[in-house]
């Protein structure tokens, strides 16, 4: 129910910058996940958000007025945290009910609500538990219960997935963001699961080292990553990334992949010369018959499946892997030669040396032209 | 530890018997001296075999020492409860300092706070002497000399970096996240510190408590040197004993046994605290 500005935050610990004058805007219910691998500084941002720790630079704004000065228990946030920081001696209720506590709500409504948001996180049983007791997925939900239970106008969850299991994950990534949209809660969540950053993020911002490198929709990111590095964090199984030497002949650009000459629609004949990195997803990848024209010869090594696809590993003539993924009960190539497309519009090029992308959508569709 | 034959065991049982027995045996002479006449005690060679007496002990709760050449004044009551005074007046104290002052270094990491928090500890590796002369001195000046207060104070060098340390250690151990959520629930940071950090060091704050009660009582130097008779610990007190007319053996033992109880009592019903208390203040020292 809040909009929040960040304006050139910036943290230093000694002389190592961790957060490093980022600019973040959320508007009003909206989610932004923050994104990045461990040590990108992204808990260190929520903590300057959430007012415990000080910036050394920067603003917070909550709807159009500077917080940066104002104590964290003035913010009237709520905050979910990684490890849970549940109060070790106090139960689940008082845990629950801490900050309702300090807004001095009388009993009976405190009572009220704490059951409410018990209700509704399925914890009901375990209020008079200690937190020693609680199993990993309760403690979870209690440090959430915890978050929610005041109806903060902004919501910080720090990873809050991130330590328990399977299958008690993918059961709260069904449920939070109902929980979070049916409040009109801003919220601010951290992942470095690229999908729950994608299952619940209306933006994403990607952070490494410290700065925003990227902020978009989750199609965005996925689709145009600003680096071959945020390519390789979206994406499981991991993006196909092949060292290629565009050559230009006119206007028209290719590289040499596998025996053939893949054209690089829209490339700019300029590239030509400078090493790149040619990413292309798996699942843009399919098998298919030998006289399609175009189609790439490579060699089928082995297949597994992963959560309902199957990943082909194949070597190219050239001796390079590349992963091909395919919905699971689907026909494939058991071993030995087999030929492959690319799915038109689907490669990524970027620039070896500084690893960012330098087209968007590269064009790979095998034209009959050059076939 | 599974296989071990039964010769290996009946090794072990001697070799701790022995270790128990070296450790154990001056407390358990001076229990018995307690009950002896100092002719007895004094026996060549000496015996265990004596007949009890309660003497000693009487002559501590009614403050006559009957010797064969006179009959004595002694205050070994007051002593006791001087030695009740200083230790718990100097304990309050340096908890009431202390517990603070160790959130503030566990909490607040600021140029130059390993160097502050190093100079206290230091005073514990300056021999007392040191620092005694001077202090006697300034004492005398100032009008603190012989009283309660300024021996509480001299109390300090020994209690405060005792705590501080332990206390710094068992705050450090409380992940900061616990206390960042309970600011962001909305208390500020001194209901935080009361609410959270208090409670959760409660058994490192009870256990830093008692070891500085247990140096605090035995200590003897500074009483010696700052404190007159009727201001004396039971440490110093015992001295009374060594009269002109010779050693009163017995009533040193019964004192001491009365001195020892009190520790000896408190640190047995707190071994938990105590053990953990000694070795973090290792770990993390």
């Amino acid at each position: 129910m809040s909009h929040l500005q960040l304006k050139s935050l910036t943290k230093k610990y000694k002389k190592d910058t961790v957060v490093d004058a980022v600019n973040l805007s959320v508007n009003e219910a909206e989610t932004l996940v923050l994104f990045g691998p461990s040590g990108a500084g992204k808990t260190v941002l929520l903590r300057l958000i959430a007012g415990v720790v000080e910036p050394d630079a920067g603003t917070v704004e909550i709807d159009q007025e500077d917080m940066t000065e104002v104590e964290a228990e003035h913010r009237g946030l709520g905050m979910a945290f990684q490890n849970f920081a549940l109060f070790p001696h106090m139960s689940a209720f008082e845990n629950i009910a801490s900050p309702l506590r300090a807004a001095k709500l009388n009993k009976n409504d405190l009572k009220e609500r704490v059951g409410d948001v018990a209700r509704l996180l399925k914890i009901e049983h375990v209020l008079s538990h200690m937190p020693r007791a609680l199993s990993n997925g309760q403690k979870q939900r209690t440090a959430l219960a915890r978050a929610l239970v005041g109806e903060p106008p902004i919501l910080l969850l720090d990873d809050p997935l991130r330590n328990v299991d399977a299958k008690l994950r993918f059961e709260m990534r069904l449920e939070l963001p109902s929980l979070l949209r049916g409040r009109g809660t801003t919220v601010i969540y951290v992942t470095q699961d690229y999908k729950e950053a994608m299952a619940l993020g209306d933006h994403i911002a990607v952070l490494v080292d410290g700065r925003v490198v990227q902020h978009g929709s989750p199609e965005d990111i996925y689709l145009r990553p600003a680096n071959l590095e945020i390519a390789r964090l979206f994406g499981d199984p991991v993006i196909n990334r092949f060292e290629v030497n565009p050559v230009a002949e006119g206007e028209n650009v290719s590289v040499a992949l596998s025996g053939i000459e893949l054209p690089l629609h829209g490339a700019e004949p300029s590239l030509s010369g400078t090493a790149c990195v040619l990413g292309i997803r798996p699942e843009y990848v399919s098998f298919v018959p030998e006289n399609v024209p175009g189609s790439i010869p490579v060699n089928v090594e082995a297949e597994t499946p992963i959560n309902e696809k199957i990943i082909t590993l194949a070597k190219t003539t050239g001796g390079r892997e590349l992963l091909v993924s395919r919905p699971a009960r689907t026909n494939g190539p058991d071993s030995g030669n087999a030929f492959v497309t690319i799915k038109p519009g689907s490669g990524l090029l970027f620039k070896q040396s500084s690893g960012e992308l330098l087209h968007g959508i590269v064009n790979t569709q095998v034209t009959e032209a050059v076939a | 530890m599974e296989h071990s034959s039964i010769l290996e065991k009946v090794l072990r049982g001697i070799a701790l018997c022995l270790v128990i027995t070296f450790f154990m045996f001056p407390i358990l002479w001076i229990v018995l001296m307690s009950f002896q006449t100092n002719e007895t005690i004094l026996r060549v060679p000496p015996s265990f075999i004596f007949e009890p007496t309660l003497a000693n002990y009487k002559a501590m709760f009614t403050g006559k020492l009957e010797t064969s050449a006179a009959s004595l004044e002694i205050h070994f009551l007051r002593n006791l409860g001087n030695s009740v005074l200083l230790s718990v007046g100097a304990v309050s104290l340096s908890l009431l300092l202390g517990v603070p002052a160790a959130y503030a270094f566990a909490r607040h990491k600021f140029k130059g706070s390993e160097d502050i928090a190093f100079t206290l500890l230091s005073f514990r590796f300056a021999p007392p002497l040191l620092v005694l002369l001077p202090l006697s001195l300034y004492f005398q000046k100032i009008g603190l000399a012989d009283t309660y207060i300024g021996l509480i104070w001299v109390y300090q060098l020994i209690c405060l970096p005792l705590i501080l340390w332990i206390v710094r250690g068992y705050f450090e151990d409380i992940s900061p996240d616990i206390e960042y959520a309970y600011r962001i629930a909305g208390h500020s940071w001194f209901s935080t510190f009361r609410k959270i950090a208090l409670p959760l060091a409660g058994p490192g704050i009870a256990a830093a408590g008692l070891l500085a009660f247990i140096f605090a009582w035995n200590n003897f130097i500074f009483a010696l040197v700052l404190a007159s008779a009727d201001k004396q610990p039971v440490t110093v007190g015992a001295l009374a004993f060594v009269t002109a007319s010779g050693i009163q053996y017995g009533q040193i033992a019964a004192a001491v046994v009365m001195s020892i109880a009190p520790t000896l009592a408190l640190a047995l019903y707190a071994q938990k605290y105590l053990v953990e208390g000694l070795s973090l203040g290792a770990v993390k020292g």
